[in-house]
């Protein structure tokens, strides 16, 4: 590796650099990433997001060590993720779906903070993280929230720089998620290093600084959720008019025509031109609301170009 | 940036053993059936049978002491450890467990250990029941050989857990596990000694680890082996090794896997 290699290296927080990998399954030789590289800087929250199969469970796992890069390179603080000293500076939040049944949370976090040279102190992670009022119950006992609840707690108990959470939000209530941000902004504002997957577009524009969208194994964009959304073109129209929906797909700039219930929503370049348009040739169009695109069709007019390009 | 100082060792290990314990022990479809079927096996056919048949019949509470045992530990070792593994590995724990500083020997040993915890519950029930209700008297010697065959035999019943936890799927592994131990303990003589059964079921006795460490247990209450001492001590050593060395192999060939 050349020297300058190595000293972006040790200035990310964790980095996957041309990180190919491929694994063997009944359908052959799958790839489950193809020429990928990410790297976090210190203090940064990004998210990684993109459909199911898209590769970002293995983006996490290969930065963890629990995989190893057919091609390419995986590095934690400039380190080998294997190395145990490597391993007491990060937290993890992996998509689990069962832990000893048996076991209390308060036990789960004795036992995991034995893990680390200067771990939280217990009750105050107890109570920041919510798991005040469990404390006592076995795993058995708990809600799909409560589990993520501690398996998010877990992940904090060493105190570690980097943390990994990987659909931490998963089967949470609203309350609960909202609970979980509020952490995640806290670490950031602590100067930590955030890693998270997710499939809910909100908790990417809300936590991070940069979003990474993936589909099948590659990086098809990445910005500020700013930036992410400006790649969509237009904006949207909604409203509840008498004009026929194969109509409105033929006028001159409109991208998109959908009727959802008695609500049309067109997807347009020019969004004054069209209106005037439409407010001329239907007089009882009413209930009007124009937008600009969210994450959400940013990220549908993304993955889409996509599997069309492929 | 990393601090010098690493997290104490010997706190990991222990924690890691306590919990492992703690949580077999509360989960009571694992300790209620492993504890609590060799010890009704052995009230039925070595007390009551045994005692039944007069003044002749402490032989069966003597051997089937020995034999239960073997039982016993097979059961915990192969449940303790095969279906808890195979599960964690399943479903998420381990990773989570892998991606952390955990030292791999603490999770292992942890298990090891509590398997032996459980298999030394095992035999001082059967002993005090032995003792007490079914007239079995031993030496010093043959309590020893006893105890260290039901302590050293947890190496190759764990290896056996480990192998299996490779290989059983993770919803099925109870099941599976019971098709395995169930005809297995029979057909190494745990429950009847060999004699009882037909020969051609006896010829296969020697594959199995519990036969071997049946040998070795009824030898330690007082009866004959059918190999010398030395060669089933060898057999279940290579057993071990083999047992352990396939299943560190089939590990390393699934982890590859995304």
């Amino acid at each position: 590796m050349p020297a300058t290699a190595i000293k972006i290296a040790q200035q990310t927080a964790a980095a996957l650099t041309d990180v190919t990998h491929r694994y063997e399954s009944a359908k052959g030789t799958q790839t489950a990433l193809r020429n990928f590289s990410l790297a976090l800087k210190p203090g940064e929250v990004v998210a990684l997001l993109g459909p199911n199969g898209a590769g970002k469970t293995t983006a996490i796992k290969l930065l963890l060590g629990l995989l190893t890069p057919t091609e390419g390179m995986a590095r934690i603080f400039g380190d080998d993720p294997r190395n145990t000293r490597t391993r007491e500076r990060i937290g993890t939040m992996l998509q689990v779906a069962k832990l000893p049944e048996t076991l209390r949370c308060r036990e789960f976090l004795t036992l995991f903070r034995s893990y680390y040279p200067n771990p939280l102190p217990l009750e105050p992670l107890i109570e920041s993280t919510g798991l005040r009022d469990i404390q006592n119950k076995e795993f058995r006992q708990l809600s799909g929230g409560q589990k993520q609840r501690l398996l998010f707690a877990l992940a904090l108990c060493g105190n570690p720089d980097l943390i990994f959470l990987d659909e931490p939000t998963l089967g949470m209530d609203i309350e609960t998620r909202h609970a979980l941000w509020a952490q995640v902004r806290s670490l950031s504002a602590r100067g930590k290093t955030v890693l998270l997957t997710t499939h809910y577009l909100e908790e990417a524009d809300t936590l991070a600084d940069r979003i990474v969208v993936m589909a099948e194994g590659s990086v098809i964009a990445q910005g500020t959720p700013t930036q992410i959304k400006s790649r969509v073109a237009g904006r949207k129209l909604r409203c509840v008019t008498a004009v026929p929906l194969d109509q409105l797909q033929r006028i001159e700039g409109v991208l998109k025509a959908e009727q959802l219930g008695s609500a049309t929503t067109l997807t347009v370049g020019n969004a004054e031109d069209i209106l005037r348009y439409l407010l001329a040739i239907d007089p009882t169009l009413h209930s009007l609301e124009v937008t600009s695109p969210n994450l959400e069709d940013a990220f549908l007019a993304l993955t889409q170009r996509d599997t069309q390009g492929s | 940036m990393t601090t010098g100082t690493r997290a104490p060792q010997l706190p990991i290990y222990l924690n890691e053993t306590r919990f492992e314990f703690l949580r077999l022990l509360r989960a009571r479809a694992f300790s209620l059936a492993t504890i609590g079927f060799p010890v009704m096996f052995y009230l039925l056919f070595g007390v009551i049978v045994g005692n039944s048949n007069g003044a002749g019949g402490e032989w069966r509470a003597t051997y089937l002491l020995g034999s239960y045992c073997i039982f016993g530990l097979a059961g915990v070792c192969l449940f303790g450890i095969c279906v808890t593994l195979a599960t964690e590995r399943a479903l998420g724990w381990l990773e989570v467990k892998q991606a952390s500083p955990m030292p791999a020997a603490a999770y292992l040993l942890s298990k090891l250990l509590t398997a032996a915890a459980f298999a030394i519950i095992i035999f001082a029930i059967l002993s005090t029941i032995g003792v007490t209700m079914g007239h079995v008297h031993m030496s010093h010697h043959q309590w020893f050989h006893l105890a260290l065959t039901v302590i050293g035999g947890v190496l190759p019943m764990a290896a056996m857990g480990l192998l299996l936890a490779m290989l059983v799927p993770a919803n099925a592994a109870t099941g599976v596990v019971n098709l395995i131990y169930l005809p297995m303990s029979f057909l190494s003589g745990l429950w009847i000694p060999l004699e009882g059964l037909p020969k051609w079921l006896s010829r296969f006795a020697p594959m199995w680890p519990t036969w071997h460490l049946g040998q070795l247990a009824v030898w330690s209450v007082g009866f004959g082996t059918t190999w010398p001492i030395w060669q089933h001590v060898l057999w279940l050593a290579c057993f071990t090794v083999a047992a352990l060395a396939a299943a560190t192999w089939l590990f390393q060939r699934n982890a590859s896997k995304a």
